[in-house]
């Protein structure tokens, strides 16, 4: 245990003095010279990211690559991406193995600040939730005392779920099973009263595996924080600036209504914000190091947040936007101003 | 005298009387035996059924959900609308001629390689047409010449992965394990010590361990901007990995040859390298075919771990596919049952050729 701890310590450390010695601009650069942005991404998440039946990577993750490299190289193709599992994130990032990290990482306070890592923004606000039969006529969390529980071992889900319960007072009979597919299949079964992992976990497997969605209901309480986004290597502000911003503009571009679609003819807007964003009124792309086309690029070839989220999302593991729409829906999504 | 030359009887009765006899005498010879046969019939009575009808009768090879919902049986249209996913992962769907091309090579090379047991002019031929075809296989794979595209190795997966893989590792590993046999029972202590140090320093971390050092720690240590690609790692790793399970190995064919073979070759003026290569090996390395042909099955399956570092070999490609659309995910199954059977495929052609390799080489032993 005390070796391990040494031997991560020591492994941060050589990764935070590597990625100190980074100048600014130089992972924007090297994008230029070698005209592809290295990308990773889960190795596989339906609507995070994961390959289709053609092999070509998709999900919303995936998409805040696409209009990185749409924003800096003008092709939303021009990605290169690099298959990371949990272990190796982390490393590839700091090794430069990857320019960017897209793959639903939690932003915490460690990983932000010991791991050399700078989080650029969140494309999903997700959080653990508990999914049960309708049959059982549970409505909320607090019904559940000494309910069985399907989770899986080793996971911040597990844990999470043993505080929650602690907490309360309640007590639990946790059914720990190792793989995804036979958790869920245990579940479907009826092998526990209970399943719980993150909200958008909960939803897929209730679209996907269950044998009727309608017989079973997400319970409201939502007792955990995981915000998912893309970060990566600390020590380049400009290419922080360049990430962060590639994924304000779809969602700047959704508040104001612009589309892949209408994006030619939002052009003509009267709108200042607008015409700021895609570059009519220049200035925006200039100061990001960037042309002025680059939003426009962005919304043009993968569109705004809102399209994003419902082709890769809502489409895929019909899930809603709840907490993810906009804040001027009641949502969580809230853009810095392009200005 | 002359009656002992005599034939034995030949069979008597008709094919049913001794049918009926072979019965008799092989599955119910006594009551324990009876009972076994019974128990057996039984058993593959209940187990057979379902799975034919699992696999074949209540089955469906329509590439779509709908008529994957439709059936009770195995869905093998999600191998059916995934099969290129599957066997090349993510590899650019247009170019994937390339893979298929360079597992067509890496067979043929294979082939004509372990023909030349049968035709010894082959042999000739072996080294030239691997020094051929590892580049032609390379250049296929990753191009960025002759007009090809150049595709990076962290988008190569599936079959042709694991194919590559384990070839190189074997092409790899083979001389590395016989130099360090060689060089765990050599008379300089530091070639020695080097030798014991290395095989029993890997033999003693699990192949897991080596992929997370060599894809986690290792880039750590090497300076700024400079990074060894993945798969390379991953491989260097196999090779390593391997050798030191096969120098095991050798060494055991080693200690079986005759001390007196040894003494022959000195007493022929030979040197250490020709009696070596002309009386020690040979006989060497034919005594432990099945143990050298069995750590090259345990490294072909061993390659599947390679999941653990993100690159995406053929079950790995599997499980990419399952999640390519959620609801393929519930035919995991039929997946894995897939991958299953392509391994076996290899991993028995592997074990039927070493058996194959045996009875020739023994040719000479025979009269």
């Amino acid at each position: 245990m005390k070796m391990k701890t040494i031997l991560a310590a020591g492994a941060m450390s050589v990764a935070a003095i590597a990625a100190n010695n980074a100048h600014a601009g130089a992972v924007l650069d090297g994008i230029k010279a070698k005209g592809f942005v290295q990308c990773g991404v889960n190795t596989g998440v339906p609507g995070f990211s994961a390959a289709n039946a053609e092999g070509k990577w998709e999900g919303i993750d995936v998409d805040v690559c696409r209009a990185i490299s749409a924003a800096v190289l003008g092709d939303a193709n021009k990605v290169q991406y690099t298959p990371m599992t949990a272990a190796q994130r982390f490393t590839a990032l700091q090794s430069g193995e990857i320019d960017i990290l897209s793959r639903n990482t939690t932003a915490t306070l460690t990983r932000d600040a010991k791991l050399g890592l700078t989080f650029v923004g969140i494309n999903y606000y997700d959080g653990q939730g508990f999914m049960v039969p309708k049959a059982l006529g549970v409505k909320n969390v607090s019904e559940l005392d000494g309910a069985t529980i399907c989770v899986e071992p080793g996971t911040t889900t597990e844990l999470n779920m043993a505080d929650y319960f602690r907490a309360k007072g309640m007590s639990f009979q946790p059914v720990v099973i190792e793989n995804i597919n036979e958790t869920t299949a245990a579940f479907f079964a009826g092998r526990c009263d209970v399943y719980t992992t993150d909200a958008s976990g909960l939803a897929s497997v209730r679209q996907t595996m269950a044998p009727n969605p309608d017989d079973y209901v997400i319970l409201p309480e939502i007792i955990s924080k995981e915000p998912l986004g893309p970060s990566v290597a600390q020590g380049d502000d400009q290419w922080a600036d360049v990430a962060r911003w590639a994924m304000f503009a779809m969602l700047e571009a959704e508040e104001y209504g612009v589309t892949s679609e209408n994006v030619d003819e939002m052009k003509k807007s009267e709108s200042p914000a607008i015409q700021r964003l895609l570059g009519v009124s220049p200035g925006m792309g200039e100061a990001l190091g960037l042309d002025e086309e680059w939003a426009y690029r962005i919304i043009k070839q993968v569109g705004n947040y809102g399209e994003s989220f419902k082709v890769n999302v809502t489409d895929k593991l019909g899930l809603e936007r709840g907490i993810n729409a906009l804040w001027t829906n009641g949502g969580l999504q809230y853009a810095w101003p392009v200005r | 005298m002359a009656n002992s030359l005599k034939l034995p009887p030949g069979p008597v009765g008709t094919v049913g009387q001794r049918s009926v006899t072979w019965v008799r005498k092989n599955l119910f010879n006594s009551w324990f035996n009876s009972l076994l046969t019974l128990l057996s019939i039984a058993f593959v009575l209940w187990i057979v059924p379902p799975i034919i009808e699992w696999a074949f009768v209540n089955s469906t090879l329509t590439p779509s959900i709908d008529a994957c919902r439709a059936v009770t049986g195995a869905c093998w249209g999600f191998i059916n609308a995934n099969l290129r996913l599957i066997l090349f992962g993510v590899y650019p769907y247009d170019e994937q001629w390339r893979p298929l091309l360079a597992m067509i090579v890496l067979f043929g090379v294979i082939i004509a390689s372990l023909a030349g047991v049968k035709y010894p002019r082959m042999q000739k031929l072996i080294i030239p047409m691997w020094v051929v075809g590892i580049p032609v296989i390379a250049i296929l794979m990753w191009g960025g010449m002759l007009g090809l595209t150049y595709v990076q190795n962290s988008s190569w997966g599936g079959l042709p992965l694991t194919l590559i893989l384990s070839t190189i590792g074997i092409v790899f590993a083979f001389p590395l394990g016989l130099l360090l046999a060689l060089g765990r029972q050599s008379n300089m202590p530091a070639i020695k010590t080097l030798s014991v140090v290395y095989i029993e320093v890997i033999r003693g971390v699990p192949l897991i361990t080596v992929l997370f050092m060599a894809s986690v720690m290792f880039p750590l240590f090497l300076p700024d901007g400079v990074s060894i690609d993945k798969l390379l790692r991953a491989q260097i790793g196999i090779i390593l990995f391997t050798a030191a399970y096969l120098a095991e190995v050798f060494r055991g064919g080693l200690q079986a040859v005759p001390r007196g073979q040894f003494e022959a070759g000195d007493s022929l003026g030979l040197s250490y390298w020709q009696s070596m290569r002309l009386i020690i090996l040979p006989q060497a390395l034919r005594l432990v075919i099945p143990p050298t042909v069995n750590s090259f099955i345990s490294m072909l399956k061993d390659t599947t771990l390679v999941v653990i570092i993100g690159l995406f070999d053929l079950l790995g490609a599997v499980k990419l596919a399952l999640r390519s659309d959620p609801a393929w995910t519930r035919y995991y199954v039929e997946g894995y049952v897939f991958a299953a059977a392509i391994f076996f495929l290899i991993c028995y052609s592997m074990g039927r050729y070493s058996a194959y390799l045996e009875k020739e080489l023994r040719k000479g032993e025979r009269r």
